[in-house]
């Protein structure tokens, strides 16, 4: 399998100035991103994640270590403005504030930014635009003022901006984190229906574990260190090393370790709450026959 | 009602003005202006009244929101009339107060002028300000301009500015109302005490609101970066401008007026108007 991303030993420092210390955000980070493959990164709040991301968009250039994006080495001395322009119109991000990432004043004007800058002709433009708003279902704003629209709203126009440069690969930097459940879900969708049916390789940052429980693989940051990566149904069946790092787990999980804990015979890698409640009914009844 | 600054005082419609091309409107409107300044007689005034007139009804804008556009002009027209017939000395005196004499002259130049005054401001914000969006007329400027860009004028990047102007002053006037709430919240007083107590006051405000301005503009340039802005060389456009026929016909249409004015001005002596 051909790998988008790949990240050897990354380290990263924030430079500290007078009194203020170097912040050594990221030590020895290695991973893989596979082609078309969905990854959740999980981490508390400090723990590298927005900084990976940067390093992975070519936002900020990392202390030691590599970076291959499409087994292009894009980090060291030689690395040209060109390759650079080539890795960004291949790996595109969605911040966590829309506000600070919309740039005109009108919602399609925005959502062309993009592309205008990759140079595309104009009826080519307009097709991906719409394309782009109606695939986060903002097609009846695209006349409208961002400044205008709820927090939610805005970070749609966000997604459709990057959806638009059709790249290989977006970064969502606790994108949906401004949502109402409601919204989160449709942002989610939307995040699936491009890693499922266009094929983009989707890294998602979050916090909500039931999002990361939806992911291929999942990769755990801890103090600037890769915890642990694997699958959801992998990194999940260790609660304890989560509670340690500060995370949780999704509460399907919970329920099923409690269980497992009192004796119960469950599996713990299920997130589904019709499974999870078909599997503590199964392991019941199968208790319920041993007692008797 | 929270005025749009993205909008500016656009009106919504559909109008001939408002399909015109934000280039040829540019140009218009500079002729327009420059034919209103040529104008010196009744005869060529009346007819600029008319054409204006004529341009208010194609836009099928309202007049009351033309009076309102009018009234923050109304203290210069007063002011311009006022000088006029105060200081004017012509051959017809009026009424004769020894310190200020008015004369017939004074009174029908003060006429003029403010007529003059009154059809440049209509005139104009029927090509621009209640027809074009300001995203429209910023890109209008940019592309009139290219050609300076050869010579290294930096027009994309003063047009970028603008746009980026556009999009940020709503949410910095938001800003601004939160950071004040915030203060008030705490005890600070913006309404009352002496203006220097007032304008100390601010200084709660103005601080945070730069600190948020300077993040944010940080947190843009790092987006717009990796949204692949390398500046304006190799960039596209969606909306591509395309003059029509009218867009010509309207150059022509002004061109043919000024012309007119200079003929009238020349062949039709008598009541010019002096300034
Ligand atoms: N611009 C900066 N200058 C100095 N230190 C920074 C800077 N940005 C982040 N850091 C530090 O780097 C570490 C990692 O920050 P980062 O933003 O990557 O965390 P994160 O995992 O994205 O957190 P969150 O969940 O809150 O978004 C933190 O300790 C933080 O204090
Ligand atoms: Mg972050």
């Amino acid at each position: 399998m051909e790998n988008t991303i790949e990240v050897k030993n990354l380290c990263f420092t924030y430079e500290g100035y007078g009194d203020v210390p170097d912040v050594e955000a990221l030590h020895d980070v290695s991973f893989t991103v596979e082609k078309g493959s969905f990854t959740a990164i999980l981490g508390h709040n400090g723990s590298g994640k927005s900084t990976l991301a940067s390093v992975l968009c070519m936002l900020s250039e990392p202390a030691s270590g590599e970076v291959y994006i499409n087994g292009k080495l894009m980090t060291g001395e030689d690395v040209t403005d060109e390759d650079v322009f080539d890795a960004r119109r291949r790996v595109g991000m969605v911040f966590q504030n829309p506000d600070n990432q919309i740039v005109a004043s009108v919602v399609e004007e925005d959502v062309a930014f993009g592309c205008e800058n990759l140079g595309l002709p104009p009826a080519e433009i307009r097709r991906r635009v719409d394309d782009a708003l109606e695939c986060v279902g903002m097609r009846k704003y695209a006349r409208h003022s961002p400044h205008k629209l709820s927090g939610g709203q805005k970070q749609r126009v966000a997604i459709a901006g990057v959806i638009a440069m059709k790249r290989d690969c977006i970064i969502f930097d606790e994108s949906t984190a401004m949502l109402d459940p409601m919204g989160r879900r449709e942002v989610m969708e939307t995040i699936e229906y491009l890693n499922k049916v266009e094929g983009v390789t989707v890294i998602l940052i979050t916090h909500y574990m039931e999002e990361a429980a939806r992911a291929d693989r999942v990769i755990v940051m801890n103090g600037g260190r890769v915890l642990t990566t694997g699958t959801p149904g992998e990194v999940f069946s260790e609660p304890e090393l989560l509670w340690d790092a500060d995370l949780d787990v999704p509460q399907t999980t919970e329920l099923l370790y409690r269980m497992k804990k009192a004796g119960l015979d469950v599996r713990l890698d299920i997130f589904d709450f019709e499974e999870c409640a078909a599997e503590i009914a199964r392991a019941v009844k199968k208790r319920q026959s041993e007692v008797k | 009602m929270k005025m749009d600054i993205a909008f500016g005082q656009y009106c919504e419609g559909n109008s001939i003005l408002h399909r015109l091309d934000p280039r040829a409107k540019l140009i218009i409107s500079i002729i327009y202006i420059v034919v209103l300044f040529l104008a010196k007689n009744v005869f060529t005034f009346a007819l600029l009244t008319l054409t204006t007139m004529a341009l208010v009804i194609l836009s099928g804008i309202s007049l009351r929101v033309i009076a309102g556009g009018l009234k923050p002009i109304l203290f210069i027209a007063l002011f311009t009339a006022i000088i006029n017939i105060f200081f004017f000395t012509g051959d017809t005196l009026l009424v004769d107060l020894k310190i200020v004499k008015i004369y017939l002259e004074g009174l029908f130049n003060a006429g003029l002028i403010v007529l003059r005054i009154v059809l440049l401001i209509v005139s104009t914000s029927m090509f621009l300000t209640y027809t074009t969006t300001p995203l429209a007329l910023t890109d209008g400027m940019e592309r009139l301009l290219s050609p300076l860009a050869k010579i290294g004028v930096p027009v994309h990047d003063f047009s970028m500015m603008m746009t980026i102007a556009l999009r940020f002053i709503p949410t910095l006037i938001e800003e601004t109302g939160k950071i004040m709430n915030a203060q008030k919240a705490r005890g600070a007083d913006f309404t009352s005490g002496g203006l220097i107590k007032r304008a100390r006051a601010i200084i709660p405000i103005i601080i945070p609101l730069f600190v948020s301005a300077f993040r944010r503009a940080g947190d843009l340039a790092t987006a717009m970066e990796c949204r692949c802005y390398t500046g304006g060389a190799g960039r596209t456009r969606m909306n591509v401008l395309h003059a029509k026929w009218y867009d010509f016909a309207f150059v022509l249409a002004v061109t043919a007026l000024g012309a007119a004015v200079v003929l009238m001005n020349i062949y039709l002596p008598g009541y010019t108007v002096t300034m």
